[in-house]
């Protein structure tokens, strides 16, 4: 199992969303983040006072998936975040040793 | 963008310098004749002006604080100052307008029934005497400035339709086309001099098929041709501060007695009697809403008496001139209950009429204006004429005309500002924009800096992407 943590651009959410329920994964935590690469932040301006903000905010989507869908759901997140502009985001993959469905006690892959 | 502003600029600049030059030369020929008696004392009376002065102010308030504060609190966080601003800066723009041709155009020497023409461009011989044709006693710049207030709030309203994703320059030009092609001749039809509605005899006290029909129906254009807002329908959008919105509703019902009283045009009986018809179908029209609602889903919603309210003002606002208190009584809970109902019909009709102009301002609109042919008194205005329920049934067909020449005119007319509007600057922002909100895409500010010591860090206000991913992840 790996865990797949995406940090996107806001309004690509939907098109990522359609692209892994198409691809079979059934769930995934979304939050609202903040932060900044290689993009850094925006300007705000007050009565010609300009302020840098550093911090843009983000989505980050987490999915936890069997080993075997990792290649392909990297390809598809990046595909459908893509703008080909800078601040598109990035994706990191992650090792998960166990995972439990609270609610029947199943664990690992039956419990994804 | 700058190419805009800059083209914008000077434009206006270009247009002021050559209007000076014109507006500046002291002939005045579509001035009252004071040649003909030799000066004859002024008929200005200074009650009449004093009311009136104060009816202009009250009407301003309409717009901003009034209506920016009741659209500025339905909306989402991220839109909250751009919409406020847009409000705010229509009292500039057609302030402007208005002054350099809008008054001319509306209310100048008659051609052929259609518009005013141009002899008054820079407000040309509109002086400080009474224009006998449209006040005895009060200043003609006073009766231009009142006309003003109106043709200013009536573009105001229809940004709530296109609220949360119209760019800020392509809302600019769409503001200016439309005041000039749509109000300022709808004006003339209806209230100017010669206009051919005003000669059919149909009445419009206040606005009710001036300012919002029109508004209302070019509002359904705008909705149905920028197209929904991303999400609409699946992602909540709920408003960011209803205190605001009720704030607004209540400056708006506070102004409106300047809107309906003020078209007296002077302070007198007639003033009197719009002042309680308005009152009253304000108040009846916020209990309509609100049993109406009680009554279908259980709860009486605030933002649910501030729109009857406003409703209820809408539906008066024509017949406020001509009907006694029983019937506006009747005229604001009727419009209660029907506006509700046209608001709930929006999301079975799939358009994005985002804060509800179609529902209050058409619909409220097209009621008041058909009301006023069934209520209308000569016993209460002799000025007027009597409905149908006063046994004059030809006054509601002259109503109907009335309103189907406002329907015609705003609908067809929008279309095409909108069409020449997107083909110049392109209607709508990015979808990337849309999501990161108009405040900080259109204007780089944000409305609330919340979060303490960490205001930068929440400087981008709440994301609707949030709330939606939130409605997902409660599956």
């Amino acid at each position: 199992m790996k865990k797949i943590e995406a940090i996107i651009k806001p309004f690509k959410l939907d098109d990522v969303k359609e692209v892994l329920t198409s691809i079979g994964v059934i769930g995934m935590t979304v939050s609202e983040v903040r932060g900044f690469g290689r993009q850094k932040g925006h300007t705000e301006l007050y009565r010609g006072g300009e302020y840098t903000v550093d911090f843009l905010p983000k989505i980050k989507i987490e999915v936890v998936v069997p080993d075997h869908l990792v290649d392909k759901v990297a390809e598809v997140v990046a595909a459908a975040a893509k703008t080909g502009n800078i601040g598109d985001g990035k994706i990191f993959v992650y090792p998960v040793e166990t995972a439990v469905r609270i609610r029947t006690g199943e664990r690992d892959e039956s419990a994804l | 963008m700058k190419r805009f502003s800059l083209a914008l600029a000077m434009v206006l600049v270009l247009g002021a310098t050559v209007l000076v030059a014109y507006a500046q030369q002291p002939a005045a020929p579509a001035a009252p004749a004071a040649a003909v008696a030799p000066a004859p004392a002024s008929k200005i009376d200074k009650g009449d002006t004093a009311w009136m002065l104060t009816s202009c102010a009250l009407v301003l308030m309409m717009t901003a604080p009034g209506l920016a504060l009741f659209y500025g609190g339905m909306v989402r966080q991220k839109n909250a100052l751009a919409t406020l601003m847009q409000s705010f800066i229509i009292m500039a723009v057609i302030s402007i307008q208005w002054v350099l041709w809008g008054y001319s155009l509306a209310f100048g020497p008659d051609k052929g029934g259609i518009i005013g023409g141009l002899e008054w461009i820079g407000l040309r011989g509109v002086g400080v005497e009474p224009f006998d044709a449209y006040s005895k006693t009060i200043p003609h710049q006073v009766f231009m400035a009142f006309q003003m207030m109106f043709a200013i709030i009536t573009p105001a309203l229809i940004t709530g339709a296109f609220a949360e994703r119209k760019k800020f320059s392509a809302f600019l030009l769409f503001t200016v086309l439309w005041a000039t092609l749509v109000y300022d001749p709808l004006a003339h039809w209806v209230w100017g001099d010669g206009g051919w509605l005003k000669k059919l005899g149909a009445l419009d006290f206040a606005g009710g098929t001036v300012v919002h029909i029109s508004s209302g129906v070019s509002a359904l254009v705008c909705a149905v041709m920028i197209g929904k807002r991303k999400g609409f329908g699946h992602q909540p959008m709920q408003p960011h501060n209803l205190p605001m919105t009720v704030m607004g509703s209540a400056l708006l019902w506070f102004g409106w007695f300047g809107f309906n009283a003020g078209s007296a045009l002077e302070a007198n009986g007639l003033a009197a009697s719009a002042f309680v018809a308005t009152n009253t179908g304000a108040a009846a029209a916020a209990l309509g809403w609100m049993f109406t609602e009680w009554m279908s889903r259980g709860k009486p919603t605030v933002l649910g008496a501030a729109s009857g309210a406003v409703a209820g003002l809408v539906a008066i606002t024509p017949a406020s001139g001509y009907v006694g208190p029983i019937s506006s009584l009747i005229i604001g809970a009727v419009a209660g209950a029907l506006c509700y109902t046209a608001c709930n019909l929006k999301s079975k009709l799939g358009y994005d009429d985002s804060l509800d102009v179609v529902g209050v301002h058409a619909v409220g609109g097209t009621w008041g204006a058909f009301a006023t042919g069934l209520f209308a008194s000569k016993a209460v205005n002799d000025a007027g004429a009597d409905g149908l329920f006063f046994g004059n049934p030809g006054q509601l067909w002259t109503q109907i005309v009335a309103i189907l020449a406002t329907y015609a005119l705003a609908g067809v007319l929008t279309a095409v500002i909108l069409k020449v509007v997107d083909a110049l600057v392109g209607l709508r922002v990015t979808e990337e924009d849309e999501v990161a909100g108009l405040d900080l895409s259109q204007h780089s500010e944000t409305a609330y800096a919340a979060g303490g010591g960490y205001g930068e860090f929440t400087a981008g206000g709440g994301s609707g992407a949030f709330a939606e991913a939130r409605a997902r992840t409660a599956h």
